[in-house]
């Protein structure tokens, strides 16, 4: 079956004609009520209302429950489910063959912040064009339950001991490293979670989003930091978030002084809706400030935490053809015979620089 | 005196970053002109600057280009390795000594040539720095003229190389003039003479890493990925350098490739698998700590059948080793590398021609296999000086294995991603971007069944692994085929790979004089080819000749003939130089009992 162009009788369809359905992956076999279900639900939602035409995505992942999502959204995306911790390198390779895909990853806080956090932190740096998005509980759920790096200073495992480790925070890290998309969320709160991933999608580098999102299995407990209850009651969101597509020619009326608005480089823009204060995501320094006010507080702040549309991207620098690497004919990568008589007369002559060692 | 023409070898011995590395190519070259075969090679510290390093030059009319473990002249620049590199020097020989470097007072039948160098050098510069490093070319002077080698020569070789520098050009040519004119005022008779012979023409001289990029270039290499490590940088630099002068367009500045200097070697096997997943020719080069973090990634694109190409430029291991110095070591650990049931692909060059030709043989058997391959080549091929036929321009299109379009896609029922529906163990991949969404499927090292649905069911676990298992079992008549040199009458049967090949070349020779008559086998690949099989059967001794302690190739052919076992023995060389012909000849000799006539004096 190729892509359907009539979709079945009733059911609403996108901007490509595809229906929601034509979104979903395969049954999910992860336990019911986990965190990381919902946020299968929010990128299936966002993808359609997105649009994506689903044979220019590419799902990717490393290791670990959340990194086994990718198989149940998108059925019709081509996906890879790598090993633990690497999925960064497996996106930088991508993007290079072929620039035209949107690269949607979904990692886990141990995939991302022990094993993978090199990858991480390299991905980010060259500013691949993906949306990374750490479905992030504070444990190893696939492994039962030991703590990860992002679990909190105190928080519990289900045996009652305490982690005395300081966390890694990943969003202060991806802001750190000059990440233009940052931001955080909770899996329960699908309202923020989808405009955030349309504008994810929308953003022309590396794009990284935070999920809170509890393992009901090992960490839902009193105690741990990251459970439904912990969350609910401390997350303090910076702004309530809307985010209107450039194909939508949405005149959008805001009382003045009480919305922000960020402008997409294709022309997507999204609103910030002032809740106590107003925050300005695109000030790299109060970025920095609320982060850290909130470690102290013990608040989970969520929302679009810092954003730059303008970063020079991997692409940027590479400086590629448009066409994708992946499909360029072998003519166009295969220099002329001359060129090869030209630099074998070089090694022929001695004028070509020879033998590599010291010396 | 018994006069030695044109066969022997020269050894200099300098301090790494001193700059004697134009000279010694310098004086590579204008023998090679003379249209006398040679080789170079380097022996080098690991260090940028200040410690010991070598450069052996091997003269020899009979084509020989292999490392001779016998040194004829010595060029003394370093003081402090001056006493050993002395003592080292067999009768007969000729000492060329820069008359600033004591060493104790040699037996009298070798001949010590002193130069003032540093008076020689006055004349010519007063910057101290550039004297330190032109003075060089005051013993290429010198040896050019006690060896009968044209000056004319010397100076069309500078001139190549430094063409591009006219202040430095002059400097050098002054220095190559002092050194011929204070050997012709102060001559010497020696025995070994240069003679112009015409076995040479239309060569090249060319190292394996820059023949590799080359070939990689021409083959279609769209994405490179590499964490840097000796002796496999250069691989990359250069083809870094032909890529950005061949490859971007002048006018817009964009590129048909892409180069990511990744975070280290896992990172760098994630880009090329991730590049090659998505359909690009991609590639990385690295050495034995590279493909050891590796492991992981390549079982995974064994089991999701992901081609990569991996050139392992070998190093003397295990671990940091002898970062400098060559080895056949990782053979054993490339043939099975990654947990679990893995057989990887690996091709064996034995020559800067082949590092060529592989490179594109490569792409094309790790697409068509859809696997990673590893191309071994080691520090001898990668980073020495080789002579050649120039490279001939690839012909044959490429082959980009079973990949289904749309278009095919729509002729097709199911789409079945892992399926042996051609009966070879090989299945049909689909690319993403792709809008046939028949063809859509989801990679994973997990356990999958024929549709790459994710399963734990036992028959289908097996199924996938029987075939793959299949697909290699195939692969033994894909990959490149040895190479036989049969002897007639022969009764010892000698087998080698990549760069031992010279070696024994010349000791089959050397066996001849001797008595022994030996066919000879080059592996060029792995999984073995069915002949080499036959080779170990037909043969009453045959004898396995490689760069490491513990005989890899052996024990890899005697896991598939055990029947050969009594018969097929190890001759090993593994101290971290090239290997030489004399000490093949030593040990086939010891194994066939026989008292070794002629060791390593002339
Ligand atoms: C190299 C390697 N080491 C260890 C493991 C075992 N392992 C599987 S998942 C996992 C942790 C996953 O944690 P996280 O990324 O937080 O995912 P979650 O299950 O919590 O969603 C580990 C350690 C592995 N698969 N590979
Ligand atoms: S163990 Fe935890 S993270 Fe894993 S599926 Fe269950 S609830 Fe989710
Ligand atoms: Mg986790």
């Amino acid at each position: 079956m190729s892509a359907p162009t009539t979709p079945p009788a009733g059911q609403p369809v996108n901007r490509v004609g595809l229906s929601r359905a034509d979104y979903d992956g395969s049954k999910t076999t992860l336990c019911p009520g986990c965190g990381h279900n919902a946020i299968t639900g929010g990128i299936i939602q966002a993808a359609w209302e997105a649009g994506l035409e689903p044979h220019k995505v590419a799902k990717l992942s490393g290791i670990g429950c959340s990194s086994k999502t990718p198989a149940y959204f998108l059925g019709h995306s081509h996906g890879f489910n790598s090993v633990h911790g690497r999925m960064p390198s497996i996106a930088t390779g991508v993007s290079m063959a072929n620039r035209e895909l949107l690269l949607l990853g979904v990692s886990g806080d141990g995939d991302t912040a022990s094993i993978g956090i090199g990858q991480f932190m390299h991905m980010i740096r060259r500013n691949v064009p993906a949306i990374y998005i750490v479905e992030n509980n504070g444990v190893y759920g696939l492994t039962k339950g030991q703590f990860s790096a992002t679990a909190d200073l105190g928080s519990t495992r289900k045996s009652g001991e305490a982690n005395r480790l300081m966390p890694v925070d990943l969003c202060a890290l991806a802001i750190e490293l000059g990440c233009g998309f940052v931001a955080r969320s909770f899996s329960g709160d699908q309202k923020q979670l989808r405009p955030l991933l349309k504008a994810a999608f929308a953003h022309k580098g590396t794009a990284i989003i935070d999920v809170i999102s509890p393992c009901v299995t090992f960490a839902d407990h009193e105690g741990s930091t990251k459970s439904y209850a912990a969350v609910k009651e401390h997350d303090a969101p910076l702004h309530d978030i809307d985010y209107v597509p450039y194909f939508e020619d949405l005149s959008v009326d805001y009382e003045p002084g009480t919305t922000r608005e960020v402008d997409m480089p294709d022309g997507s823009r999204i609103f910030l809706k002032k809740l106590d204060t107003d925050y300005d995501p695109t000030d790299l320094k109060k970025a920095w400030a609320v982060i850290h006010e909130a470690r102290e507080e013990q608040k989970l702040i969520t929302g679009l935490l810092y954003v730059n549309p303008k970063t020079h991207t991997f692409h940027d620098e590479l400086r590629m053809v448009d066409a994708p690497l992946a499909t360029l004919p072998l003519e166009q990568v295969r220099p002329p015979q001359r060129v090869l008589e030209e630099v074998m007369r070089s090694f022929a002559e001695g004028s070509a620089p020879i033998g590599a060692g010291g010396g | 005196m018994k006069s030695v023409v044109n066969d022997f070898s020269i050894h200099v011995a300098t301090v790494n970053g001193s700059g004697s590395q134009t000279a010694n190519n310098v004086l590579l070259r204008s023998i090679m002109q003379m249209g006398v075969p040679v080789s170079g090679k380097n022996l080098f510290p690991s260090n940028i600057a200040g410690l010991p390093t070598w450069f052996t030059i091997r003269v020899n009319e009979d084509g020989y280009i292999a490392r001779h473990a016998r040194n004829d002249v010595l060029v003394v620049m370093n003081p402090e390795t001056a006493a050993t590199d002395v003592a080292s020097m067999g009768p007969g020989s000729l000492i060329i000594a820069n008359d600033a470097i004591k060493f104790p007072d040699v037996p009298a039948d070798r001949t010590v040539y002193r130069v003032p160098m540093a008076k020689l050098m006055e004349p010519i510069t007063n910057d101290v720095k550039l004297r330190r490093l032109v003075v060089n070319m005051i013993y290429v002077g010198i040896a050019g003229q006690l060896l009968g080698i044209e000056q004319a020569e010397v100076e069309k070789a500078l001139h190549a190389q430094l063409g591009k520098k006219p202040k430095a050009l002059a400097l050098n040519a002054a220095a190559v003039k002092a050194g011929y004119d204070f050997a012709a005022e102060n001559p010497l008779a020696i025995p070994f003479r240069v003679e112009r012979r015409d076995l040479t023409g239309g060569k090249i001289l060319i190292d394996g890493n820059t023949a590799a990029a080359l070939g990689s270039m021409f083959a279609g290499v769209t994405v490179v990925a590499w964490y840097p490590i000796t002796p496999s940088s250069s691989l990359i630099e250069a083809l870094i350098g032909y890529l950005e002068r061949y490859r971007r367009d002048e006018k817009t500045g964009k590129a048909t490739f892409a180069v990511v200097q990744a975070e280290d070697e896992i990172a760098a096997i994630g880009n090329v698998l991730g590049a090659n997943w998505a359909g690009a020719r991609a590639m990385t080069a690295t050495s034995g700590p590279g493909i050891s973090l590796m492991a992981e990634f390549f079982g995974y694109g064994y089991y999701a059948e992901i081609p990569a190409v991996v050139w392992d430029i070998q190093r003397v291991g295990p671990s940091t080793g002898l970062p400098t110095r060559t080895m056949q070591g990782d053979l054993s650990f490339a043939w099975g590398l990654s947990h679990g049931d893995t057989s990887f692909p690996v091709l064996l060059p034995g020559s800067v021609t082949e590092c060529f030709e592989f490179a594109g043989t490569a792409f094309d058997l790790a697409e068509r296999l859809q696997s990673p391959l590893l191309v071994l080549s080691d520090l001898d091929i990668g980073m020495n000086n080789w002579m050649s036929e120039p490279f001939e321009y690839p012909t044959k299109p490429w082959d980009r294995g079973k990949v289904l379009d749309e278009a095919a896609l729509e002729k097709i029922g199911q789409f079945q991603r892992y399926g042996d529906v051609d009966g070879d163990g090989i299945p049909w991949r689909t690319l993403p971007g792709n809008r046939n969404w028949k063809g859509t499927y989801f990679t994973r090292g997990s356990g999958h069944d024929e549709l790459a649905r994710y399963t734990e069911n036992t028959e289908a676990y097996v199924r996938g692994m029987d075939r793959l298992k299949k697909k290699m079992e195939n692969a033994r008549a894909l990959m490149p085929q040895p190479e036989l040199l049969e002897t007639p009458g022969a009764d010892v049967g000698l087998i080698a790979y990549g760069s031992s090949h010279w070696a024994v070349l010349e000791a089959r020779d050397l066996l001849a004089k001797q008595g022994v008559k030996a066919s000879y086998l080059r592996v060029r690949a792995l999984p073995l080819a069915h002949s080499v099989h036959e080779f170990a059967r037909k043969y009453a001794r045959v004898y396995v000749v490689e760069q490491n302690r513990d005989g890899q190739l052996r024990e890899k052919l005697l896991t598939e003939v055990p029947d050969a076992a009594a018969r097929v023995q190890s001759v090993l060389h593994y101290d971290g130089l090239p290997i030489d012909a004399q000490s093949v000849v030593d040990g086939v000799l010891a194994h066939e009992g026989r008292t070794v006539t002629e060791g390593a004096t002339r």
